[in-house]
This record gives C-alpha cells, sequence and structure tokens, in this order.
C-alpha cells in the first residue's frame, strides 16, 4: 500500500511501487485527465504538478511522490494560475483535438507560478517538452500570455 | 477493381440489411432526451432522396439524411440536444455541425447540448469523417433538419393558438405571434411539436444567409473546449468499465508477418497481468484488420506493458522482411527515370521538349510517414447478452461496427460503436483495426470488458502509413524560360494496395489529388505513374497523396522560375495561366474528390486569387535581413484553393527558424471561420513537421523509429512564430463549400523549400530537410 496525496485527497494504492504516476492516476484512481503520449517523457500529455514542479507522471514511479502534493488537470483550475489558464484556452479556441492540452495546461501553470510575465523565449522552454500534433503552438502563445495579463503578468 | 468500386469497398460499404433499429433508437432518445419529453417520437421515413446523382455526400455509402428525427429532440425545460453524426478529432465537427442546425431551429446556443452519435449510417447517414467533407456533405442536410425541426415548432404554436403558422414565426427558442406578441417557448412546444409531421423537403422555409445567428460568424466557443481544459473530456482511451481488463498487444514487426513461437511463462508472473492470448493475423489483404499477435491482460495497462515485454516470441517474418527503405529509394527512383504508364496526355511532350529552348529535370522524395496522433489508438468492448458494445475513437463507426460483427460472426445489428472523441485523427483512425482487436479479445475471456491501448511504439511500428514517393519531373521551355512542354513521372505505393494486393498503380483517387489535375497553361503535358508494391500498410495520412504532389510540382515551379531568373510568384501565377474554369474530366480527373464536375470545376481565377492575396498579405518582394527569404505554393485540393507564403531565417550553422506563415485560402462560404483558420494553423504547423523532421524507414521490414525521439514532430520552438490566415470572404451559400480540415498542409512543404532557396539558395528535393542545411 503507497499513500498518496492526490489533489488534496489522501489516496492509498495497491500497486507496486515502480508503477508509473500516470497509469495510477488513469487505471487505478479513474483520474484520466492526464493522458498517454509516449510512455517516455518526450511528449508532456501525462504533465502533472508534484510540489508545484512540472513532472511527467508517465517515467514517475509513486514511490518516489508518496506523501508529496500531487496535482493533476482535474483540480488544478482550484488555483488561481491554473484556473485563469482553462479560462483563456476557451476564451483563445486553443484547443482542437484536446489530447494534449491537459499536459499543456498543466506545463503552463507551473511556467506561470515561477514566471508571471515569461517573455517568448521563457515560453518556448518551458513548452518544448508538450507536443501538440494539431499545431495549436500559436494560440497556446497567445492563451499564455492572455492568462499571465490576467494575472497582472502582462507583456 | 474500378475506381468506384475501390472507393465503395475503401469507404466500407455497410450492411443493406442493416434496417433503423428499435433497439438502437430507445438507446438514442434515452441518452439524450434528459428526462424530458422530445420531440423525437415514433419512427418517420427519412425519406432519403433516390435520385440517380452519385457525387459528393450522394455518392458515399448511406448517403445523407435531413430528418429531424434523427438528430433533433428537446427536452421540456427547452434543453434542445442536436446530434452529431461525424466524429471530432479537432476540427470542430462537434460544434460545427450541430450550429447549422441551430441556426435554422433558431435555437439559443446556450440551451442547446451536443451529443455524439453512435456508428449508425441508415439512421444519420455516411459517418465516415475524412476526406475533409463533413461541412461540404452536410451543411445542406443540417440546415434543412433545423428548418423541418423549426416548422414543427411553428405548427404547434400556431394549433395552440389557433392561427393560420404563416402568423407566428420562431425566433430565439420561442415562437411569437406576430400580431399579438404572444409567445411559447420551445420546451412548452416540445411534445406537441412532437406529434407533428415532419414537413416535405420541398415545403422547408430556409433562412436567408443575412439571418443567420451563427453560421459564418466565428463567435461561438468550442463544445467541447471547457471540458478539455478541465480533464474531463473523453477519449477512446480514457474508456472505463466496470470489470474491465486492460490490454496490450505484441504485434507482428513485419507486414504479414506470423507468431511462429510464444513463451508466456515469465509474463504470468508479472504482477497484475492476468492472461495471455493470442490474436489470430489476418489473411491478406491488410484492410481494416488486426495485425493478430499476442496480448497481455491485466489489472492496468502498465502491468500489461511489463506483461508484453517479458513475452518471448520468436516470429516468422514472411517475404515483407526483406522491405529497406534506402534499397526501396532506389528502385523507385529507376522506375522514375523510365517511361511507364501515361496516365494525362495533352499535346506531344516529347516533341515540345525537344524542340525547346532548354530542358530541366529534377527529382523529389517524400518518404513513409506517421501520423502519431497524440492519443494512440485505443479501444474497449465488451459483450453481454451476445450483443458487442464497442467505445473508441473512430473516424469511422460504421466501418468498426461492421467489422467486428463480422470478425465475431454476430450481425451488425448487435453491435453497437460509441464513438469517443478522437485525440488526433490524420486518417489512422479510420481504420478500425484496433476496435476488432478489443472486441476480439472481450470473446477471449467470455465478454469481459477489455480495453486495447497502443504504446506509441506499436503506433509508430504498425501504422497505415503515408505512401512513399519519388516524383520526376522534366520541362522543356522556351527562350523566356516559360514551360512548353512537361512531364511528371509519380511512382509510389498505392492505398489501394491495402485493399488489394495486386494494386501497383496509383488510383484515380491519388491521380486527382494534384498530380494529374494540375490546371497549369503548359500546352503539352504528359503524366505517368510506374508501378510500385507495397511492403507495409498504406493509408491516407492528412492531405494524403497532395502532400509528395505538391511538394514536387510547386518545387520544379519555383525551380524553373529560378532558372528563368524571374520573380517565382508571377512565374507560378503564369504557369496557372489566366482566369478560367475548366472540368476535372479535361485534365484526366474522373475522381474530383467525389464531387460532380460541374458542380465543382477547377477554377483557375480561384486559385490565382489565393496566391495573390497570400503574397499580397504577406508583403512579397519585401526587403528583408540576409538569411531571410519567402517561398510561395499555391494548391488545390478537397475542392479548396489555398496558397501559403513561407517566411524563413536561416543562420549561419544552418539552423532554420520560421518567423512567419501567411495562408490565403478559398474554400467558399465558411461556417465556422475561426475553426477554418485553426485547421489551416494547424496544417502549417504539420506542414512544417513533414518538411522538416518527419520519416519512417524500414529496414529488415521493421520501422526503425520507436518514439517522439526518433520520429520527430514540430515543438512550439520550431512552429512558424506566427501564422496568419486570410479566408477569401464568401457571403453566397448557394456556393459550393470546399475542404478545410486537410488541403492546408500540401502548401506548406513547398513554399518553405522555396523559401529556403530564397534564403540560402539551397535547393531542397529530398524530404524531410533535416540536416541538409547545417553547415
Amino acid at each position: 500500500m503507497i499513500a498518496l496525496d492526490i489533489n488534496g485527497k489522501r489516496q492509498n494504492v495497491d500497486v507496486p511501487g515502480e508503477t508509473p504516476l500516470l497509469w495510477t492516476l488513469r487505471d487505478e484512481l479513474g483520474l484520466t485527465g492526464s493522458k498517454f503520449g509516449c510512455g517516455m517523457a518526450l511528449c508532456g500529455a501525462c504533465t502533472v504538478h508534484v510540489d508545484g514542479q512540472a513532472v511527467r507522471s508517465c517515467i514517475t514511479p509513486i514511490s518516489s511522490v508518496a506523501n508529496r502534493k500531487i496535482v493533476t488537470i482535474e483540480a488544478v483550475g482550484a488555483e488561481p494560475v491554473g484556473k485563469a489558464l482553462q479560462a483563456a484556452w476557451v476564451d483563445v479556441g486553443v484547443p482542437q483535438c484536446g489530447y494534449c492540452q491537459a499536459g499543456q495546461i498543466m506545463s503552463a501553470a507551473a511556467l506561470l507560478k515561477r514566471t508571471p510575465k515569461p517573455t517568448d523565449k521563457q515560453i518556448d522552454e518551458a513548452m518544448g517538452g508538450n507536443i501538440c500534433r494539431c499545431g495549436t503552438y500559436t494560440r497556446i502563445r497567445a492563451a499564455i500570455k492572455q492568462a499571465a495579463a490576467k494575472q497582472g503578468g502582462a507583456r | 477493381m474500378s475506381a468506384p468500386v475501390v472507393d465503395r469497398v475503401l469507404r466500407s460499404v455497410s450492411d443493406d440489411s442493416v434496417v433503423l433499429a428499435n433497439v438502437s433508437r430507445r438507446r438514442f432518445l434515452k441518452g439524450m432526451s434528459l428526462g424530458g419529453l422530445v420531440l423525437a417520437v415514433g419512427l418517420q421515413s427519412t425519406a432519403r432522396a433516390q435520385e440517380p446523382k452519385k457525387y459528393g455526400a450522394d455518392g458515399m455509402p448511406n448517403g445523407w439524411t435531413d430528418n429531424p428525427l434523427a438528430f433533433v429532440s428537446i427536452a421540456e425545460d427547452g434543453t434542445v440536444t442536436i446530434v452529431c453524426h461525424r466524429s471530432e478529432m479537432g476540427q470542430g465537427v462537434r460544434t460545427g455541425m450541430p450550429m447549422i442546425v441551430a441556426d435554422e431551429l433558431e435555437a439559443d446556443w446556450k440551451r442547446v447540448r451536443v451529443a455524439q452519435a453512435p456508428g449508425d449510417e441508415k439512421k444519420f447517414g455516411n459517418q465516415d469523417t475524412d476526406g475533409s467533407r463533413s461541412t461540404r456533405h452536410f451543411f445542406e442536410p443540417m440546415r434543412r433538419c433545423g428548418a423541418a425541426a423549426r416548422a414543427m415548432l411553428e405548427a404547434a404554436a400556431a394549433d395552440q393558438w389557433k392561427v393560420p403558422v404563416s402568423e407566428v414565426a420562431a425566433k430565439n427558442h420561442e415562437v411569437v405571434h406576430r400580431a399579438t406578441g404572444r409567445r411559447l417557448g420551445y420546451g412548452a412546444l416540445a411534445k406537441a411539436a412532437a406529434t407533428k409531421p415532419v414537413p416535405e423537403r420541398a415545403a422547408l422555409r430556409l433562412k436567408d444567409p443575412k439571418d443567420f445567428r451563427y453560421i459564418g460568424k466565428g463567435q461561438l466557443k468550442l463544445v467541447d473546449a471547457a471540458d478539455i481544459a478541465n480533464g474531463k473530456a473523453k477519449y477512446g482511451i480514457d474508456t472505463r468499465l466496470d470489470g474491465m481488463l486492460y490490454a496490450v498487444v505484441a504485434r507482428p514487426p513485419v507486414l504479414g508477418g506470423k507468431v511462429a513461437s510464444v513463451d508466456d511463462a515469465e509474463a504470468l508472473k508479472v504482477p497484475g497481468v492476468m492472461k495471455v492470448v493470442q490474436i489470430e493475423p489476418s489473411p491478406p489483404p491488410a484492410h481494416f484488420n488486426p495485425l493478430g499477435g499476442v496480448a497481455v491482460l491485466a489489472r492496468n495497462t502498465w502491468a500489461a506493458m511489463q506483461g508484453r515485454q517479458a513475452l518471448k516470441i520468436t516470429w516468422d517474418d514472411g517475404p515483407n522482411a526483406s522491405y529497406d527503405s534506402t534499397a526501396y529509394k532506389a528502385g523507385l527512383e529507376e522506375s522514375a527515370r523510365k517511361p511507364a504508364k501515361v496516365v494525362r496526355n495533352d499535346g506531344n511532350f516529347d516533341t515540345a521538349s525537344s524542340g525547346a529552348a532548354k530542358r530541366l529535370t529534377a527529382e523529389y522524395y517524400v518518404p513513409h510517414l506517421a501520423h502519431a496522433t497524440m492519443e494512440p489508438p485505443a479501444a474497449a468492448a465488451r459483450i453481454t447478452n451476445g450483443k458487442c458494445e464497442v467505445w473508441g475513437c473512430f473516424q469511422s463507426p460504421q466501418a468498426a461496427r461492421d467489422l467486428v460483427a463480422k470478425r465475431l460472426g454476430m450481425s451488425a445489428d448487435d453491435v453497437t460503436v460509441h464513438v469517443t472523441l478522437l485525440g488526433g485523427g490524420f486518417g489512422r483512425k479510420s481504420k478500425p483495426d484496433f476496435g476488432i482487436e478489443a472486441a476480439v479479445l472481450s470473446k477471449a475471456v467470455d465478454g469481459k470488458p477489455v480495453k486495447v491501448t497502443w504504446t506509441r511504439d506499436d503506433d509508430l511500428h504498425n501504422s497505415y502509413y503515408h505512401t512513399v514517393s519519388v516524383e520526376h519531373l522534366e520541362a522543356g521551355v522556351d527562350a523566356k524560360g516559360t514551360p512548353v512542354a512537361w512531364l511528371h513521372r509519380t511512382v509510389a505505393p498505392t492505398i489501394i494496395s491495402t485493399f488489394n494486393v495486386e494494386a501497383k498503380n496509383e488510383a484515380p483517387l491519388e491521380l486527382g489529388m494534384g498530380v494529374i489535375n494540375v490546371p497549369f497553361a503548359i500546352p503539352n503535358i504528359r503524366i505517368e505513374n510506374p508501378e510500385a508494391i507495397a511492403h507495409t500498410r498504406i493509408g491516407w495520412f492528412r492531405s494524403v497523396s497532395n502532400i509528395p504532389h505538391a511538394f514536387a510540382v510547386q518545387s520544379f515551379v519555383a525551380e524553373l522560375a529560378a532558372a528563368a531568373g524571374r520573380d517565382p510568384k508571377d512565374f507560378l501565377l503564369e504557369v496557372i495561366g489566366p482566369a478560367r474554369v475548366v472540368s476535372p474530366e479535361m485534365l484526366g480527373d474522373t475522381w474530383n474528390h467525389g464531387e460532380s464536375p460541374e458542380r465543382y470545376p477547377v477554377d483557375t481565377g480561384r486559385l490565382r486569387r489565393v496566391v495573390e492575396t497570400a503574397a499580397r498579405e504577406a508583403g512579397w518582394g519585401k526587403k528583408l535581413p540576409k538569411g531571410q527569404g519567402l517561398g510561395i505554393a499555391g494548391h488545390y485540393s478537397f475542392v479548396s484553393y489555398i496558397a501559403a507564403v513561407v517566411q524563413v531565417a536561416v543562420d549561419a550553422k544552418g539552423a532554420l527558424t520560421i518567423p512567419r506563415v501567411d495562408v490565403a485560402v478559398d474554400c467558399g462560404p465558411t461556417v465556422n471561420p475561426d475553426r477554418v483558420r485553426a485547421q489551416m494553423e494547424g496544417a502549417a504547423v504539420m506542414g512544417v513537421g513533414v518538411a522538416t523532421l518527419g520519416e519512417i524507414s524500414f529496414k529488415g521490414g521493421r520501422v526503425e523509429q520507436n518514439n517522439f525521439d526518433s520520429y520527430q514532430v514540430t515543438r512550439i520552438a520550431e512552429a512558424p512564430r506566427e501564422i496568419r490566415v486570410h479566408i477569401v470572404p464568401s457571403s453566397d451559400y448557394t456556393k459550393p463549400m470546399g475542404g478545410v480540415g486537410e488541403p492546408g498542409v500540401p502548401p506548406i512543404p513547398p513554399a518553405l523549400c522555396n523559401a529556403i532557396f530564397a534564403a540560402t539558395g539551397k535547393r531542397i528535393r529530398r524530404l524531410p530537410i533535416r540536416d541538409q542545411l547545417t553547415v
């Protein structure tokens, strides 16, 4: 049994400690908002926050995050930055298929928490690990800037 | 097989014995009535048009229906539920289709809910969401559907007030009696409206487009945007069923391969692994059938993946084990340099070429590509009481239904296919092999629910790949450098080979993608198509054969311009020639994207205009810093006209960045201009990826790429920094609509390579560019 702190809720899971957080969230706990895209931290679709940092849950064994604060896309909207980003995503019409967008928003939220007024270069660096096959990158950039502006970090 | 036969096979003709089933109807109503009364009560004939036309939606399996009873239901609380019968993969169809119905229905969008149709073409009309067809095929039926529902509500209100129906009008979710100002909301009218006959098609009163509330405005947010942003949106891979087992499958790495032996002892020891099941391979042709292999079923996906890794399988590869991309390319080149089957012949190329002032030749190469949808293929199935239910990210749910039924030996009536959101499609998910796998595995565990998830490796190793091609072009030019003779030899394994192993030539549906139907003002044109044998599954990839054809044609025109010392944009316009309307048949194109040659001729005036628009908006001719350049390309595909100007910057080391892309699109009148823009933006990024990074190669019959490290796709920093989309305005909704999802891709690679030439003088003829610019 491993105890996980997910979205402010304590969850006990009965799977081997090397099981990646992604599959624990999705298959064991039914939190399917975090997506599988590559299994090797190459695409960012599985991004969650662990103690506020963007982490690729597909390569994160649950044993390494026991009792650390895990936030997923399902709860990031409870934070002001997450809420602003989700609103901007809708307003700018970012999603196409939408599959990667949970991971994009989680990476963007970690960025804005750390860097409220990101430059284009900082956006490139923070979002470089998140692939969008539909090619929504120009709108992702616009939505991050819009959310940053709403948060008082306009540039 | 003749082209129409093949086309029908490809489109998966559904079983004519399937009838509008009460069972599915009840499920349909139950699923969307929200507990209130529904407009849809009783079965009415869809009265589908029986005219002999075979173009557009009429030419598709199961055609179309405009029956409001299939698409609209209204609850007593006034909630209007509109069914979307096409699959959402990012093109915005779940917003666009219901928007058309809602507009004609005078529904308040805030009170509209969208429900997704299961695979049932008898009820909903064709559901193959491919070919950039949804809006152009269903705009008119969906308008009539909304107008008919509106007429039924108006009739119900007139009855209640005992006034002639001509005195009432529906407006913004209520019906108003003009003389007295009395009003009744849609919820209050739903029950009575449901008893009204569906109006005759000829009696329908469609709105004047100037009164459209939503169509053409681009103001509505995507219906799924909020769910996507908060993680609630459900894709095929997110399916969860009580007691479900999670499966991954080890598939033969070589097409046609089989399991020679398997030792599953170690796999069964992996914690969480519950069962190992062999899936029988399907005999050729590949069609949409599973490849076979060994499945590991477990309590979660991770355990299944670990179990698969522990399998010891020996494969019997079969004859395709010799497939080697390097050798194959050499073979294609050899074929491309010899005379071959002539598929179009205007004038006399040989005479004109030998009499020309100068002759130029170039060859272009585009490798295999994989769609690499962010959501890999995934589906779940369960079988209860002799009925199978499947959930998945299907572009062609009716094909999934028919093929699951066939594989399980069931009637299609007993198979229900639920369509989830698709995490990308791009043509991959038109092939429901993964859904059949789920059904086969469910059957193997006594009908228990099983979800099959493809890993990224699986997706790249066992896809239906974009073809691989060599395009050989020759031109004879006059003293001014203007082409008087044009030869294009295109050689590529055909998609038809996936359905008929004997097929070796490109089909009309491939040749009609920008190779025979080039509308150039050149008097002597010969197009040839040598044979090519496929060694893997060839399938549709967003914009399909237009990619290599447009890359070659638009690059070669720019090469001729350079040889003539002319401006590439002016030269392209001269090659297109004066504005004129050309019959596709005159160009040897019997396919014409399935559309009527009368309604959809090739209009070079429209092609010229997008070229001119893109050039003007991009500031063609503007002075750029050293190392920067502009390139242009214009291409007609999916009955839309699109031109792109790409601006590149190449630094001293050869690193490429793309500050800006301007896209001009003429797709006729639009339903949702914001999604037209979004599709052009996405197509520009995908086009950049095709040009710069994308390559699937084979060695020993096996794909060499495993994941996004070796199969690279465009990331944010490599994407164009700015993409400006210029839609040629069209407010005349009687004009034919064009496709949008795919045609944005083909002009991008040649425009990009033409820009690189302008910036550096280096001509790219082999994709992907990858390190070809590195100095």
